[in-house]
């Protein structure tokens, strides 16, 4: 299936021991994986791939390009990349707001950013280059923080509008993200989301996080796509859908992975939501 | 340093202190916050690593596996994103690694997930038929020099690393396998394992050179069994294929 | 032998070894194609929180590694030969607990 965009409808992040059961989809009517996955030569996976995309709009999602690494993009990365995009033709390309390379060494992570001009006109950058390599428009997704610089002039949202004015990137707005940084930031998600630059978003991403002790006798909520959505990120995810009518939305579940059924269930709630603002 | 410096400084060093200008709310110190970077990379490094090397994992359980795992990653952080390729200098690292002297077939276990592994990943291609050479004089047939599938790995096992690896594995059907050859092949999306016999990994060697069948059989081996092996495992390609 | 009589013996090896091919079942895909995970996968998803495997500090420093292997390993016995290197060959006679049958 070639679409040049991903439908208004929700999807899933593809797991390889869901491939049977895609063939009865539900309300899934897109896949999300994740870029690196599949930088390989041959084989099931890519085998995969080949038939999915034929039956699914598949957004290609990179985690490992460090767009905000202090150092230059690696080229050899960015050629796998375009031959995945090449091999793809995704509906849609996203990376993240973050690094997790340094000087060849890479770790694994998503790691966070001071938000500063020094920092904008790197990251600005990088993403031109991306933009300009792979021959398409990319989204640029919020992080989950834990922690802040002391050294950042910026907020988040200023910075990603302004990234995205300098480079004309859209954005991926992970709205669980948007509440954990919130919650271990001691800031509103509500008065974030209401300075962040919605009409920008091109996709959205929902997924569940755990609740640990932050040793100051406060909550601090990890990242974990390892659990339902939490009720009040639906109700954020609610309140932003209202705003701007359906988007594509992405259930992601990366770690203890459920059956098929029960991310399809997340789907269908993801599916109501924009239903419910279709009907209104 | 400067700030990713040291921030990537202190990820896999857990006696360094937290990168100086990191705060939680209200300003206040944030190396509990600092350890989630700490866990995640530490964490995902190791579960590529238990994902590529289950039969290892296995053979020492979970809790030495992390800790080796650990110690593996701290020396050899991946130099590159892609997690399906991490940990290739595993096997070599085990083998140099003092507290598991006492298991000297490791190495070879590990080397036979990472030739699994590699296999799973590499470039597709149809093996050769047999039939194509059959009706060859006995002469071109010596001349023929089909090549080694993209896919297909060898090893040769002074411990009876086959047998330990099936067994762990769940194969019950090569438990009984006695130290030699293994030939890991993939001839079109499944992943086979099997015992060679002796001359297989001299043989696809020779072929990998570019030498034609009449010098690439080893003298003394019993090449009817080796071309049986080669052929039922889809271990060669025809000459003619574009190189991989 | 002369070089046509090495012909002559690889391309009868060549026969017999095809027939042992045909003789066999077909490759027989031993694995299911698909689900095969085996090896890592690159995610964006976080770890277990702030404890754990990151931020224990170095197990194994000159001779200070205590943990003991404690999975399967157990069950597996190469005894060392009378010069003391490890036995190789057959595992056969080595494993305590086969599965039966």
């Amino acid at each position: 299936m070639q679409s040049r965009t991903l439908p208004n409808t929700a999807g899933v992040g593809f797991k390889s021991v869901h491939f049977e059961d895609l063939a009865d989809p539900g309300a899934v009517s897109w896949l999300e994986i994740h870029a690196e996955n599949y930088m390989v030569e041959g084989g099931p996976r890519l085998a995969m791939l080949d038939d999915l995309r034929t039956r699914f709009p598949i957004s290609v999602h990179g985690v490992g390009l460090s767009i905000g690494g202090e150092g230059p993009l690696d080229p050899a990365h960015l050629a796998r990349l375009r031959r995945l995009i090449e091999r793809v033709r995704p509906a849609q390309f996203s990376e993240h707001l973050a690094w997790s390379t340094h000087e060849g060494a890479y770790f694994s992570d998503l790691l966070p950013l001071p938000y500063t001009a020094a920092t904008l006109d790197r990251v600005a950058a990088h993403v031109d280059e991306v933009q300009q390599h792979l021959g398409l428009r990319m989204l640029l997704e919020n992080p989950s923080s834990y922690l802040v610089f002391e050294e950042s002039t910026l907020s988040e949202t200023a910075f990603l509008d302004e990234v995205s004015r300098r480079t004309g990137c859209g954005l991926l707005l992970d709205i669980n993200n948007v509440f954990i940084s919130a919650s271990n930031l001691g800031t509103s998600a509500q008065g974030y989301l209401a300075d962040y630059p919605v009409e920008l978003v091109g996709e959205i991403h929902l997924a569940g996080y755990a609740e640990e002790d932050d040793g100051q006798g406060g909550p601090l909520l990890i990242d974990t796509h390892g659990a339902p959505v939490a009720d009040p990120v639906w109700e954020l995810y609610a309140e932003v859908i209202s705003r701007i009518g359906p988007r594509p939305t992405l259930i992601e579940w990366d770690n203890d992975v459920p059956e098929f059924r029960t991310l399809e269930v997340e789907a269908a709630r993801a599916a109501r939501v924009m239903a419910r603002r279709r009907a209104a | 340093m400067n700030g990713q410096g040291a921030f990537a400084g202190a990820l896999l060093s857990p006696e360094m202190p937290c990168p100086e200008q990191l705060r939680g709310p209200a300003g206040r110190h944030a190396t509990r916050r600092f350890d989630v970077y700490r866990n995640n990379v530490t964490v995902a490094l190791t579960e590529a690593l238990a994902a590529a090397f289950p039969v290892v994992q296995r053979l020492v359980g979970e809790a030495y596996f992390a800790a080796m795992a650990r110690d593996f990653i701290r020396e050899h952080p991946p130099r590159s994103p892609v997690m399906a390729l991490y940990g290739a200098g595993l096997p070599g690292w085990i083998e140099r690694f003092p507290p598991l002297a006492a298991l000297p077939y490791l190495p070879e276990v590990a080397c036979l997930e990472q030739a699994r592994r590699e296999a799973s990943l590499s470039a597709d291609a149809a093996p050769l038929d047999p039939q194509a050479l059959a009706g060859l004089s006995p002469e071109a047939l010596a001349a023929s020099a089909p090549r080694p599938h993209p896919a297909a790995r060898f090893l040769r096992t002074r411990h009876p690393a086959l047998a330990i690896w099936a067994r762990n594995a769940g194969r019950p059907d090569l438990v009984q396998r006695p130290a030699g050859e293994v030939l890991v092949t993939r001839p079109k999306l499944s992943v086979l394992t099997c015992a060679a016999p002796i001359g297989t990994a001299a043989t696809l060697e020779a072929l990998a050179r570019g030498l034609p069948l009449g010098a690439a059989l080893p003298a003394g081996a019993d090449h009817s069994a080796i071309f049986a092996c080669l052929f039922s495992a889809g271990a060669v390609i025809s000459e003619g294929d574009p190189k991989p | 032998m002369t070089l046509h009589s090495k012909h002559l013996a690889l391309a009868g090896a060549f026969a017999a070894g095809l027939a042992q091919f045909a003789g066999a079942a077909q490759a027989q895909e031993q694995e299911k194609c698909f689900g095969v995970a085996m090896a890592g996968q690159n995610g964006c998803a976080a770890g277990p929180g702030t404890t754990c495997a990151g931020t224990a500090s170095v197990d194994y420093q000159g001779n200070s590694w205590t943990l003991v292997p404690a999975g399967t390993c157990a069950e597996i016995d190469l005894p060392a030969m009378a010069d003391g290197t490890p036995r190789m060959g057959s595992l056969e006679p080595l494993m305590r607990d086969l599965p039966k049958g």
